[in-house]
């Protein structure tokens, strides 16, 4: 396991804090006059997405967490878990509804993900910026108002809801960005 | 080859650095203060505990031997101070192992300066008119203000800097958010204070102007000499801007046994807390003993000066070629 210094603390790192895989957000050296010099962290703690801010006496170190970025493909929900499986190496992780978090509401079956692994179990799952998901209730607008302002909600096949504009028809199949939670556009099929 | 070999600094700021150098030198010019330069490399070094020095090997005589790269021109200058020089003042390069960040390069820029015949004081009056002249055209500000450390500790914490109270400390920082203050600064009251002062005091310092705080606790002395009238102080002053500490400076200590005494108790810290070792400047303890004549000094950071006059964040952006580039 690697070990790192205050000084090798950046933005990204992965590190053990507290028995918690953490990643640094922010790291800013601080030295008073002539005394003891710190460094004021901002870290992320990867269970909770809780952020905290700890000091640290430069030269301190932490453990490295083994932490890593996997895409895979969303396969299916067993009631209890989803499945997840790597394209490459059709290695599949389960997850439980914990470490989905908010991600559930984007996941439609066959679609790409990324899962954060951490000691190669699954910690959180993010689903990619932008999906394509078909309206399954909204109700019918006026047509011919393609005005921005305004909008309804639409209940998605995921069972997320989200705005959509007057136009947009229950059946349609709409862009949404998943870190927003906003409509983008309508997809032709 | 596709390496960044740009500097990080705009030109505008490399005619800044020139046109502060100039005026700085204009000011000490018209005050009949000497410009020296001392030694980069040197056989000795400070004690102070927390500051790391580079080493470098001299291998022009057979024997090869170990060089320290100065964390501050202050003994060399003192050593000139007692040969007679009179008031002197250098601009120069000082070295700190390890310290990089927004506001440090291991590598920066100096500017430092003794008045003989000089209290605290008088040298906070010169260094105000030099920051303020400075400052103009880059700069409103309001009036400076100067608070005792004991004041302003006490303003923003409601804590006595020189009484120490693990129990009153320790509260404060639990009320923060900071229970990892306890586990690092343990029973030390120094270490204490650094982290306080860094945290909730510093932050504050100067937003609106220069801002000077002087009588420092007798436990971070440093070279300063003890406060007759309050032993617990010492006549120690730092300069700050929007939470930047620009400076630090002293009446100066004169009694060559006091300061021997000083650099022992460091040098024990040092080897306590396993840092590396350094050799004692004998050179400037027989300079203390033929005599320092009474005088203030004080270095001030330029680079962050710089920064400030400029507006920018970060000590690269004044910094032809910060260490990463160097």
């Amino acid at each position: 396991m690697a070990i790192y210094s205050t000084n090798e603390f950046k933005s990204g790192l992965k590190v053990m804090l507290d028995n918690d895989p953490c990643a640094i957000i922010e790291n800013e050296f601080v030295k008073p006059g002539k005394g003891q010099a710190f460094n004021r962290v901002k870290i992320r703690n990867l269970k909770t997405g809780r952020v905290i801010e700890r000091t640290f006496k430069s030269g301190d170190s932490l453990e490295s967490a083994d932490v890593v970025d996997v895409e895979m493909q969303y396969l299916y929900n067993d009631g209890e878990y989803r499945h997840f499986m790597t394209p490459e190496s059709f290695e599949q992780y389960q997850c439980d509804a914990k470490a989905v978090g908010d991600a559930s509401k984007w996941l439609k079956d066959q679609d790409m993900c990324t899962v954060t692994l951490w000691n190669d179990a699954p910690l959180s799952v993010t689903p990619a910026n932008f999906v394509e998901l078909t309206i399954v209730e909204t109700d019918p607008g006026v047509r011919g108002d393609t005005s921005g302002g305004g909008g309804k909600p639409a209940t998605l096949d995921t069972g997320a809801v989200v705005r959509v504009p007057l136009f947009v028809q229950q059946g349609e199949v709409i862009k949404v960005d998943t870190r927003t939670g906003e409509y983008i556009s309508r997809v032709k099929e | 080859m596709h390496v960044a070999w740009q500097p990080t600094a705009s030109l505008d700021s490399l005619y800044l650095r020139a046109e502060i150098l100039r005026k700085i030198r204009g000011f000490f010019l018209a005050r009949n203060v000497l410009e020296v330069e001392t030694p980069i490399l040197g056989h000795s070094c400070g004690t102070d505990p927390y500051l790391d020095f580079f080493t470098t090997s001299y291998g022009l005589v057979s024997e090869s031997d170990t060089l320290f790269l100065q964390t501050s021109p202050e003994f060399a200058m003192k050593r000139l101070l007692c040969a007679g020089s009179g008031s002197i003042y250098q601009i120069c390069k000082a070295f700190r192992n390890g310290e990089v960040g927004r506001f440090h390069n291991p590598e920066f820029t100096m500017l430092e300066w003794y008045r003989v015949g000089y209290n605290l004081a008088d040298l906070i009056a010169e260094v105000i008119e030099l920051l303020e002249y400075l400052s103009v055209g880059f700069l409103s500000l309001s009036a400076t203000e100067q608070f005792s450390y004991q004041d302003v500790f006490f303003e923003k914490t409601g804590l006595d800097s020189l009484v120490f109270s693990l129990e009153r400390y320790s509260a404060f920082a639990l009320n923060h958010n900071h229970s990892e203050a306890l586990a690092i600064c343990g029973h030390d009251h120094g270490l204490w204070l650094d982290f306080i002062f860094s945290h909730y005091v510093q932050p504050a310092l100067g937003l609106s102007g220069f801002c000077l705080v002087y009588g420092y606790p007798a436990i971070q002395s440093s070279l300063a000499r003890i406060n007759q009238n309050n032993p617990n102080t010492v006549e120690r002053v730092e300069v700050f801007f929007n939470g930047i500490e620009l400076g630090n400076g002293y009446y100066e200590l004169q009694d060559s046994k006091e300061q021997n005494q000083r650099f022992d108790l460091e040098i024990k810290y040092r080897d306590l807390t396993g840092r590396p070792r350094v050799v004692k400047d004998d050179r400037l303890l027989s300079a203390l003993e033929f005599g320092l004549p009474e005088c203030a000094g004080i270095a001030i950071g330029l680079d962050r000066l710089l920064m400030i006059l400029s507006q920018n964040t970060h000590i690269e952006d004044v910094l032809s070629f910060p260490i990463a580039r160097a």
